[in-house]
């Protein structure tokens, strides 16, 4: 896919607060320098609000196919989050920045809308997040286990925090 | 499912590649219609051992992710680390690092030709190129001590130095490799057979290698520019000219198969070489750790607060690692993600409409991490009777095919 514009990540910032406005909760740009020349790459990080994640990744879409690394999730007892690492720009020296997408879903009933139809590539690490986290995404279209046996239990979510491991397979006290 | 087609289970052990996956192929006669993918039978929940150690333990766990890769993972999680918490790494390590990694590289490619001509029935090319693999695997056992898993890397630097008899040493390896390259160059991408086995075999195309997302070799021989080295220089690349490899420089056009990926991963081991050379030349003096103290380090890990990525171009594509650090002995998050999970779906396309005897170079040709055929189901769709195909049958069709084409 053609890049229409390189975009400096302070620019990519501006055109994601413009076109999300108050749908951003939180945004970061971090710097970290490179080599002896002491050349700066950049990393974004944005939170987004749940309703609008959908949205936020098709702006990503008009200005370069971006390429999804993988989302990290955690639990932290309250929420379930999760952290779409994205890259953009890559092609050219200098010129990608890592977007990081950020998203806090609700731990009762997590779920989010899923982004497969935009970027196949996302399926893999979208299935894993839900065995693994409990995560319903809308609209992936495999359901089935990757990882995990067809035949785990469904209500079992072994990265949540409360998991200590299937009670049948810990051993008996004697 | 129509009355022709029947259903090929793949896996989940074979031993020729290193983990267990399971293919369950759609075929019609010859020709493979469709492919499910079932990984997952050697998880090792790494990540949620990782909860229970500190940081300096997960360096040695995440070594322990892939045995070829093992430079590669734990430069990942370390580069993570130092970004989460604003450790600076002093030069010579970022050059040091970089050797390691580059020599990580030379070897897995090699390793990796080797495993191709197998899988076309060249036992004497994977013999050969195996022992042309053998001498940066020596020279990797002299700088590190180890021949895999060299525990090189820490946090803010590296462990060992590299003397002035080491840096010699090296030289003396670049030399042998670029003595060495033209013959790799004319076996995998001058012999006639090769060309007929792999060309216009498991293509992938560009646009299926941007939605699929995919990485690393796979990507870039679809002729995706895309490489971590290049997109966003880090350590010591930031200071060397590193250009993603792409097919058209070898051939003048891509193509997207299996032969492409070859040429890829072929000039790869010669930019290596260079790679390599340009860092001797220009390796700074100085410290190789900013803290070497570790219990001072772990000290400092535990009160550091924030959220880093950390990313190297490994062997097979990028690895990533996400770390979230909260003020504790042990990472609030740890994700490690290695380049094959995103090149599994690839092998969709790949596959599809592909020879049953195309199955092993095409599974082989984005240099798996997970994957392996230990023997092949035939179900019959009517009868539901099971017929069992050794691996070793399996690679009898493939070395058959190369025969029919000799002929």
């Amino acid at each position: 896919m053609i890049i229409m514009e390189y975009y400096s990540a302070k620019d990519l910032l501006a055109y994601l607060q413009e076109n999300l406005t108050e749908n951003i909760i939180h945004s970061e740009l971090t710097s970290r320098k490179a080599g002896v020349k002491q050349e700066e790459f950049y990393n974004l990080w944005v939170e987004v609000k749940r309703e609008k994640f959908k949205e936020a990744v098709k702006l990503l879409m008009k200005l370069q196919y971006p390429h999804i690394a993988i989302i990290a999730g955690s639990d932290n007892g309250k929420t379930i989050d999760l952290v779409y690492l994205f890259s953009l720009f890559y092609g050219d020296r200098f010129k990608e920045i890592s977007l990081n997408l950020k998203v806090s879903l609700d731990r009762e009933k997590p779920s989010l809308e899923s982004i497969t139809d935009l970027i196949p590539g996302a399926q893999t690490t979208e299935r894993e997040i839900k065995e693994m986290l409990g995560v319903e995404f809308i609209g992936l279209p495999d359901m089935h286990n990757i990882f995990l046996p067809e035949d785990f239990p469904k209500d079992i979510f072994p990265l949540r925090k409360n998991q200590e491991g299937l009670e049948e397979l810990l051993p008996k006290e004697s | 499912m129509s009355k022709s087609t029947y259903k090929v289970p793949i896996g989940p052990i074979h031993p020729s590649l290193e983990e267990p996956m399971t293919f369950n192929f759609e075929i019609s006669g010859e020709r493979i219609q469709a492919v499910d993918l079932a990984p997952g039978d050697n998880h090792r929940g790494i990540e949620f051992m990782g909860r229970n150690r500190n940081i300096v333990q997960i360096i040695y766990l995440a070594e322990r992710i892939c045995g070829i890769c093992s430079a590669s993972h734990p430069f990942a999680f370390c580069r993570a680390v130092e970004n989460a918490a604003g450790i600076e790494v002093p030069p010579r390590a970022e050059y040091i690092r970089v050797i390691i990694s580059e020599l990580e590289r030379i070897h897995s490619h090699i390793l990796w030709a080797g495993v191709a001509a197998h899988e076309l029935g060249f036992d004497s090319v994977l013999y050969l190129s195996w022992k042309v693999r053998e001498e940066v695997m020596d020279l990797l056992e002299l700088l590190t001590g180890n021949r895999v898993n060299y525990g090189m890397f820490m946090v803010g630097g590296v462990r060992r130095d590299i003397t002035e008899q080491q840096i010699a040493r090296i030289r003396k390896t670049l030399q042998y490799y670029k003595d060495v390259y033209q013959k790799l160059e004319d076996v995998f991408l001058k012999d006639p057979t090769i060309a007929l086995r792999t060309k216009n075999v498991g293509r992938l195309t560009y646009e299926e290698a941007l939605n699929l997302a995919s990485v690393g070799p796979t990507a870039r021989a679809s002729g995706v520019k895309k490489d971590v080295r290049q997109d966003q220089p880090y350590s010591a690349y930031a200071d060397l000219e590193v250009r993603a490899i792409t097919p058209d420089i070898y051939s003048g056009k891509v193509n997207g198969d299996v032969f492409d990926r070859i040429i890829v991963r072929v000039l790869e081991i010669l930019q290596s070489v260079q790679i390599i050379e340009q860092c001797l030349d220009t390796l700074p003096e100085g410290e190789i750790l900013s803290e070497p103290k570790i219990a001072k380090l772990l000290g400092t890990l535990k009160k550091a607060k924030g959220e880093g990525v950390g990313r190297h171009e490994a062997p097979r594509g990028e690895v990533i690692h996400y770390v979230k650090l909260n003020e504790s002995d042990s990472p609030e998050v740890w994700k490690a993600r290695a380049p094959t999970y995103n090149n599994l779906m690839s092998w969709v396309p790949m596959l599809q409409n592909q020879e049953v005897a195309d199955i092993p170079i095409v599974i082989a040709s984005i240099d798996p991490c997970i994957g392996c055929m230990d023997r092949v189901t035939l179900v019959d769709s009517h009868t539901y009777t099971k017929q069992i195909l050794t691996r070793a049958e399996l690679r009898k069709l493939s070395i058959e095919k190369t025969r029919r084409i000799l002929r």
